[in-house]
């Protein structure tokens, strides 16, 4: 097994293996069809699959998401593109009022087989608006469930995962992923979803970190491992539901974490696995659980400012020397 | 009237299930037996029985804050809602979603919901899956003058037209968006002009004539059925008691003379007297259905009191379909 793709390439063969394996799976979004999504992931379906399951709609996203929720739960499994991540926010009644809350308050009747994919995260000079991480948002909304792969490989398993998934769940595509090179078997596999991966394995530092950050953190621990310190690196893949079992069984190993995300740090998602791991780990620490985030500030437009913003390997590997001086 | 006997006749019953259903409901509300929100379709049951009647059960139907009515008119069970309502283990929604959310999926009720104009995207959802199976079917949005305001209305208009999608658009135009009067809240007085600007066809009936609405859905609805596309149907009609609960009369923003001017026009009593005097019903027949259904809902009222409240281990079943631990996680507890 040596072919590559990349991430958003694996994203669209996890697709199209699922709408050839299931006649209920379709897709609907903002020009994903001809012109195959504004990043190219929904390239050759709409040929492939035809106008009837790839569909062309207008730029309505709560429409959008009405669609997929109400084709879900009368019995179809919907995949509905949400461009940029900032644009949920459009939908945010569909999502959060109706997608997430149907099976509940319809006492377990209804069954929302829905993915909602949607391209997130900064870097790319995009500005405040098409370039946030809004994870903490979703994952604090009972009934969905959130995926962020951070390379190919985990990209087209938990794509298929999600697919197959009968709850709403929502997959954050990294923008500036979506080029990244991976082996990525060409059958179809699934990831479970709420399963974390240790990308790492290390024994002085555990470093919890997803999407583009699970790769900063991986190239800062190349950076530390040439000093001796011995990092481990976890992504969770799954952010709701969270495999908090990984990441403690980590720290009561390492005695030492630090939480890495391109979202803000305020009210970040950072800070609920900070307070789970002092929840269920407290005893093993050797030192404060550490956070490398955004600051709390719209992403900037200026490339220089944009650089200063997002968190960078030098910065993780700054967090991870501080947190293993401390106390050492 | 050109339409058959049976049909006039399941148009009476429909309504009067939904008046005695709603003057229940606020019975008992006004003993505090009822906890939340109560929103009356009292006044309007010529809409959702004038347009379920020309629907089968395959078909869907979406609603609003003020869906009882719709669940009834679609065939909804009298038991199984009061037990809802009452926030009983054995009703519809087993007590987790209360009168704003009552729903039942069997009879394609695809839910009241309590977001103003919510339910027109999720509907044009079920006219997708339609189309997509070819299964004939048609979904129906029912929506109130005050949700045309809103942008999820406009959206899913759009987007049903754009895709032309089996839906068909009810707008109960009752006047008042909540507490507040339409004309205060738009510059048109009829919601039809809208449909123009979806480029789907639009029509006005009287919404107390439950024979007039029957008549303009069974064309949308037969439209729709051809492949032809989305309609509007705006039902000019009245609700008598408040935006909630059961009062009706001495409200500061509309009048009791208004009130009582609507109430001539009651679309049940107005109906009788047309099946009267066309000779489809007597008197005699009438009254016997009012005291039939009269007992059904003792019946069911009985059957709700009787009915256990959900157990507390109820609390976490059904936010997703299996349970994966992270609701554990979420109390602390390692999964």
């Amino acid at each position: 097994m040596s072919r590559k793709l990349t991430y958003g390439q694996a994203f669209n063969e996890a697709v199209r293996q699922e709408m050839a394996a299931n006649e209920n799976v379709f897709c609907a979004g903002e020009d994903i069809g001809a012109f195959g999504g504004v990043f190219g992931t929904y390239a050759g379906l709409q040929a492939e699959f035809g106008e009837r399951r790839v569909v062309d709609t207008p730029i309505s996203e709560q429409a959008i998401i009405g669609l997929g929720v109400g084709s879900a739960v009368t019995g179809l499994r919907p995949i509905v593109d949400i461009m940029f991540m900032d644009f949920i926010c459009v939908a945010f009644d569909q999502i959060v009022n109706q997608a997430a809350k149907l099976k509940y308050m319809f006492g377990g009747a209804a069954t929302i087989p829905l993915t909602i994919s949607t391209g997130g995260g900064g870097g790319l000079s995009a500005a405040a608006q098409h370039s946030q991480s809004l994870e903490a948002l979703i994952c604090h909304i009972p009934g969905l469930k959130v995926v962020h792969p951070s390379n190919p490989y985990d990209m087209k398993g938990l794509m298929t995962s999600c697919i197959r998934e009968d709850n709403p769940t929502i997959m954050i595509k990294h923008k500036r992923l979506l080029g990244m090179q991976g082996e990525v078997p060409e059958e179809a596999y699934a990831i479970p979803l709420g399963q974390a991966n240790i990308l790492r394995p290390g024994n002085d530092v555990t470093v919890v970190g997803w999407g583009r950050m699970a790769n900063e953190a991986l190239d800062a621990a190349e950076r530390l491992a040439a000093d001796g310190i011995d990092v481990e690196v976890i992504d969770p893949r799954t952010l709701q539901p969270l495999d908090t079992a990984t990441i403690v069984e980590s720290v009561r190993k390492t005695n030492r974490v630090i939480v890495v995300h391109e979202a803000v740090r305020f009210g970040g998602l950072g800070a609920e696995v900070a307070a789970q791991i002092q929840e269920e780990a407290f005893d093993y620490l050797d030192a404060p659980v550490g956070r490398i985030a955004a600051p709390f500030s719209p992403v900037p437009f200026s490339p220089v400012l944009e650089q200063h913003y997002l968190p960078s390997t030098t910065d993780i590997e700054a967090g991870i020397r501080a947190i293993v001086a401390r106390g050492a | 009237m050109e339409l058959s006997t049976e049909v006039l006749l399941d148009m009476h019953r429909r309504m009067v299930r939904i008046r005695l259903f709603e003057e229940a409901a606020g019975k008992l509300a006004e003993a505090a037996k009822l906890p939340g929100f109560l929103h009356l379709y009292v006044g309007q049951e010529a809409v959702a029985a004038g347009v379920c009647t020309t629907l089968t059960d395959d078909d869907q139907i979406t609603s609003t804050h003020r869906g009882h009515g719709h669940l009834v008119a679609k065939g909804g069970q009298f038991n199984e809602m009061m037990a809802e309502l009452m926030a009983k283990s054995t009703g519809y929604c087993k007590g987790k979603g209360g009168s704003m959310h009552i729903s039942n999926l069997d009879v394609g009720m695809l839910g009241a919901n309590g977001i103003v104009g919510a339910g027109a995207p999720i509907a044009v959802g079920a006219g997708f899956t339609n189309k997509y199976k070819d299964n004939g079917n048609v979904a129906v949005a029912f929506f109130g003058d005050g949700s045309t305001n809103i942008g999820a209305f406009h959206e899913a208009a759009n987007m049903a037209c754009a895709l032309k999608l089996p839906v068909v658009f009810i707008c109960e135009n009752n006047e008042y968006g909540e507490f507040t009067a339409r004309e205060k809240t738009m510059a048109i007085t009829d919601i039809v002009d809208r449909a123009a600007g979806y480029g789907m066809p639009g029509v006005i009936v009287d919404g107390m004539d439950v024979v007039a609405i029957h008549e303009a859905a069974s064309e949308a609805v037969a439209r729709a059925r051809r492949g032809e596309g989305p309609s509007l149907v705006e039902a000019k009609t009245y609700r008598f008691f408040n935006h909630h609960g059961v009062q009706n009369l001495g409200l500061k923003y509309r009048t009791d003379d208004e009130v009582a001017e609507w109430r001539e026009r009651d679309p049940i009593f107005s109906f009788e007297a047309r099946l009267i005097e066309h000779g489809t019903a007597s008197r005699d027949d009438i009254d016997a259905v009012w005291a039939e259904l009269r007992a059904d809902i003792e019946t069911a009222i009985q059957f709700a009191e009787d009915s256990p409240v959900p157990t507390p281990d109820q609390l976490l079943i059904d936010v997703y379909t299996v349970m994966d631990g992270s609701q554990l996680i979420e109390k602390g507890v390692p999964a």
